[in-house]
Parts: C-alpha cells; structure tokens; sequence
C-alpha cells in the first residue's frame, strides 16, 4: 500500500465501529466525575445508536476496503444491527439491576461498548487474523464482565474460569490459523477459496490440521458439546444481564465468523459437513439432557443456550444458503425470546438475597402475573411453539436442511433433522417446567415482590412483541436474512 | 526453507501448554501454560511466514503478542482479586459453582 491509497482510505467502512470506539473512550474520560454514573448509561445509549444508524446505512452500499481487510458484506452488516440492538437491550436490562446491586459504574458501559466493538469487527471480515483479533477485542472485556461483582465469589469464579477457558480456546484458534497461514500463505479467506484446489494438492496435511485446530477453537466459544463445561459455571455466576448478553451477542457473533470461515472458506474440506453434524447432534442431546436436571434457572437457560447452539449447529452441517438463512433467522429470533426470558430474571434476582432457583419462581403468577404470563410466552418460544417466532425458527432450519438432504440424496441430513426434532420434544419439558412453577405452585408465606423499573417493563414488552409479532409475520424478516446471505463479498 | 523442524517444536511446546492447563492445579501455572501454547502458534507462524518468503507472518504476531499482553492485564487482575477474596488460587478450592 502506498501513499495515496492511504489517503483513499473511506473511514466510512467502519463508522459504526468508530462512533463505538468513541463513546467508550468519553466513558472512560468521564468516570472519574460523581455525575458519571447517570450519564455513562445515556452516553452508551447515544454511542450504540449513532453506530446503528451508520451501521443502517451501510446496508445498502455493500463494499471492502483497508486493503481488504474489512468486508461490509450483507452478512456483515445484518450481524453489526443485531450486536448492536443486543447491547442497547442489555443496557436497558440491567439498569436498575446494576443500581440495586450498587454495581453501577461506567466502567460497566465502556466494557459492554469495546465487546460490543469486537463483535462487529469479527463478524465484517474475511480475513483469519482480523476475525481473531475482533474474537479478543470482544472477548477481553467479557471476562471482566463476568467478573464484574468483585465482591461477590460466585463472580469471581465464574470470571476467572471464562478468562482461562478463553485464552485457551484463542490458543487453538490461534494455532489452526497458524498452519492454514502454512497451507495457503495467505490469512484472506477470498484467496483460500479461489486457489483451494492448488493449496490442497500441494499441503493437504497443514490444511486439515488447520481447520480442525480452528474448529476446536470455536466450538469453545460457541459452547458446543464436548467443549461446553464452562458455559454453565460461567452463566450463573455473572451478574445476570450480563448472562443475558453473553447468551446471545457473543454466541450470534461467533457463530457468524464460523459460518463464514467453514460455510464460505472452508466449505471444500473433505468431512467438514459429518464434523459439524456429530458436533450438531452431541451439543443438542447434551445440552438438553442436562437441561432437564437443573435446579437454578439461569444454569438451566445456560444448557438450554447449548442446545439452541446444536440447532443451530445442524444448519451450518447442511450449508447452502437456504439453511444459513435459516441459521441467521434463528439466531435473530432465539435473541429476542432469550432476552425476553433474562430480563423477567433480572427483575426478580433485584430481591435480595435471590439467586433464579425454581423455587424462588412459584406464586410468580399471583405476585407479578404480566411478568407471569411474559415468562411463559418466552418458554414456549424457547421450546418451539407456535404462533411464536421459535416455531417458525426451527422450522426453517430443519425444512432447509430436509430439502438439502432429499436434493443432494445425503441421509445424514435428514437423520440430523430428525434427531433435531426429537430433542426439541425433550426440551419441552423443562421449559414448561418453568410455567408449571409460576402458576401452580405456591409459596409458604406472602410473595415476594419485586420492584419492576420502566427500563425492564419496556424491555419485557418489547420482546414479547417481537417473540408474536415474528411469530406471526416470520417472512419479512427471511426474506431479509435470505438476501443477507446472499451476498458474500 | 524448510519449516518442518520448527513446526515440530511449535507443536511439541503446543503439547506441554495444553498437558500444563489440564493438569496444573496453580491458576498461575496454567495461565502460564496458556501462554505457552499461543506464544507456540506464533512461532509457527513465523516458521511459515519465513518459508514463503511473505511478511504478514510478522506482522500477524506483532498482533498477537499485543492481544495477549491485553488478556494477560485483564487475567492477572482477576487473579489478583481472587486471590484478595478467597486467600487461594489453587484451582480445587473454586467449586462454589459445580465445575
């Protein structure tokens, strides 16, 4: 690159992500002031809108710059919106919550914003090492976010176990880029697929070791079956709407990077389809089993975040783009009604002394009967009910990946959609668990209110409309992921 | 030249940071090895990097060395805190939340 093309650089390819950067570094100026608590919530707000507008925009004008290292591609961008409104939801979430636990510091925003960031640059590049370096701006922040209750030991643990689990995960990562750096001397994703057939003739060995290592690497930060045993330590140990953020933006981001590393990439690679369905199978026969045994809600919505991750983890095995559509569609969808979900958590985990055990939930219908009735939409949603958009979310993925299976003669596939099925059939059980809990059960003494914050009740509301809404009108927003995916730059 | 001896040291010291975070008990230690492992990447990268006469391969670990400096800030600062809160960082005594 020489002087002029320095010049041409268009630092508009990465407006959302500077407006972010920005706000967080008038966060970190300020938090010295007494008055900075009140202002560091609106100035993330503010930060977080500015940077979805830009991101808005960029959704028409599709481009690559910074010698190609950033790729504002449809993909890109639909995963930029979505880090976004899951991070200003989480401000709302867990404003009061932060307040009652005397955890309100702007230390919290400015964090959130830099995971927030890093989300963004991992999910709008093609290139290996960029997508790796948005992993860690993401994920750095996140293990203090996990720890953020210092004083409390639970957050301490589940802080120091995210953080070493991590770094470990980022190892391999780091290693599988490693030896496909060795394959193919390139890190840009455009070059491996164009030359793949040259790069595989001549390095076989390094590339398949690559991938696998890259893979593994992964697989810990989605949480899939058998690299999973963090994900519920981690989740109830957190301050709650910081479990709700990491359910969602981090898994979605993640899973982003993987769908355009090994659906676009890596597509070519002899048994990448049979890795991702034995992954796909394990982590949704795992993940709900061990859902069902569960005593604390946020542990259970912790191996309940697995199996949706096995869902979603049987449309990546089928690949093309009527299951990747599919895919994006259910992780928009599972991060609206798991939101929904967190934040009735959050409000009731503002009493004191009250950590999500099912117990704490019976007389819930009595005490709070809208959060009541908000919870029960959420549970069904998660178990797949329709007219909620979690119907519609598994539906598209197992018909897209039926479809891929009869069209390619591929009886993995459907077994794949079977077993998918069978498994969503195992997770009704729990959730309505949860129901069962709220409205039939009854506590000792008086109910236990909760006082329920504007902030949450329009959070609550809003996902419960999204969670019908969808649910009733789930093709506008397919046809807005199918044409994301689409284009691939 | 010819990578495949450095590769296999990378791997080797790849092998002993990965034995290191299974078995190590010490949180110091394993975070120890952590580094092992990723700084054993690096080295392959550079093996490789030198080998098709290309670059990036420097560039990239310049990048990483940066990354990791970053996690190990943020790591040892919660081990600090740990350490103020329970007295220990030997990892067995951290089972308040089922491991």
């Amino acid at each position: 690159m020489n002087y002029s093309e320095l010049l041409a650089i268009d630092f508009r390819l990465i407006g959302p992500e500077l407006a972010l950067a920005i706000a967080t570094c008038v966060i970190m100026l300020i938090a010295s002031r007494r008055w900075a608590r009140m202002a560091a919530p609106l100035l993330a707000l503010a930060g977080l809108a500015v940077s979805g507008a830009l991101a808005l925009t960029q959704l028409a004008t599709p481009a690559t710059g910074f010698a190609d290292m950033v790729t504002n591609d449809g993909f890109g961008t639909i995963f930029k919106l979505i880090s976004v409104a899951v991070a200003i939801v989480t401000v709302f979430l867990g404003y009061r919550y932060f307040v009652v636990k005397q955890l309100d510091k702007p230390e919290y925003y400015a964090l959130l914003l830099i995971a927030t960031l890093g989300m963004m640059v991992m999910a709008n590049s093609s290139n290996l090492i960029v997508i790796l370096i948005g992993l860690e701006i993401m994920s750095v922040p996140l293990y203090a976010l996990a720890g953020f209750n210092r004083r409390s030991l639970e957050s301490n643990e589940s802080g120091i176990k995210y953080f070493l689990i991590g770094a470990f995960a980022t190892g391999f990562t780091l290693m599988g880029i490693a030896f496909l750096f060795g394959a193919t001397a390139s890190t840009d994703l455009r070059d491996i697929v164009n030359q793949f057939n040259a790069y595989r003739a001549n390095a076989e060995a390094y590339l398949l070791l690559g991938t696998a290592l890259t893979l593994v690497g992964f697989a810990f930060k989605i949480a899939a079956v058998p690299f999973h045993s963090w994900v519920p330590d981690v989740y109830q140990g957190a301050p709650t709407p910081v479990t709700a953020f990491f359910s969602v933006g981090p898994k979605a981001a993640a899973f982003a990077a993987l769908i355009r590393i090994f659906d676009f990439g890596l597509g070519e690679i002899p048994g990448i389809e049979v890795a991702f369905g034995i992954l796909a199978i394990l982590t949704m026969t795992v993940g709900n089993v061990l859902a069902i045994r569960q005593d604390n809600i946020k542990r259970m919505l912790a191996y309940s975040s697995i199996a949706h991750a096995g869902y979603i983890l049987v449309a990546l095995a089928a690949g093309g783009q009527p299951a990747i559509s599919a895919a994006v569609f259910y992780l928009i969808a599972y991060a609206v009604f798991n939101l929904g979900a967190f934040a009735v958590l959050t409000v009731l985990e503002t009493r004191s002394g009250k950590r999500s055990d099912y117990r704490e939930f019976a007389g819930l219908s009595k005490g709070h009967p809208y959060l009541a009735v908000a919870l029960a939409l959420f549970m069904f949603a998660l178990s797949g009910f329709p007219p909620t958009v979690g119907f519609f979310g598994k539906y598209y993925i197992f018909s897209a990946v039926v479809n891929e299976g009869i069209s390619a003669n591929n009886g993995f596939l459907i077994a794949l959609a079977i077993i998918g099925v069978l498994n969503s059939f195992i997770s009704v059980y729990y959730y309505l668990r949860v129901v069962k809990t709220s409205y039939f059960d009854t506590t000792d003494g008086a109910y236990d209110r909760a006082q329920v914050s504007p902030a949450v009740t329009f959070v609550v509301a809003l996902m419960a409309v999204g969670t019908l809404g969808l649910g009733i009108f789930p093709e506008q927003l397919l046809s807005l992921t199918r044409s994301a995916v689409f284009v691939f730059l | 030249m010819d990578p495949v001896a450095y590769v296999m040291v990378a791997v080797v010291l790849f092998a002993i940071g990965s034995v290191g975070v299974l078995i190590s008990r010490n949180i110091i230690i394993l975070f120890m090895s952590v580094e092992l492992a990723l700084n054993a990447a690096n080295l392959v990268i550079m093996a490789f990097a030198k080998a098709h006469g290309v670059t990036d391969g420097h560039v990239i670990v310049f990048f990483m060395l940066t990354v990791a400096a970053a996690e190990a800030a943020v790591g040892l600062a919660m081990i600090i805190t740990l350490f103020r809160n329970r007295g220990t960082i030997n990892i067995d005594r951290f089972s308040l939340l089922k491991w």
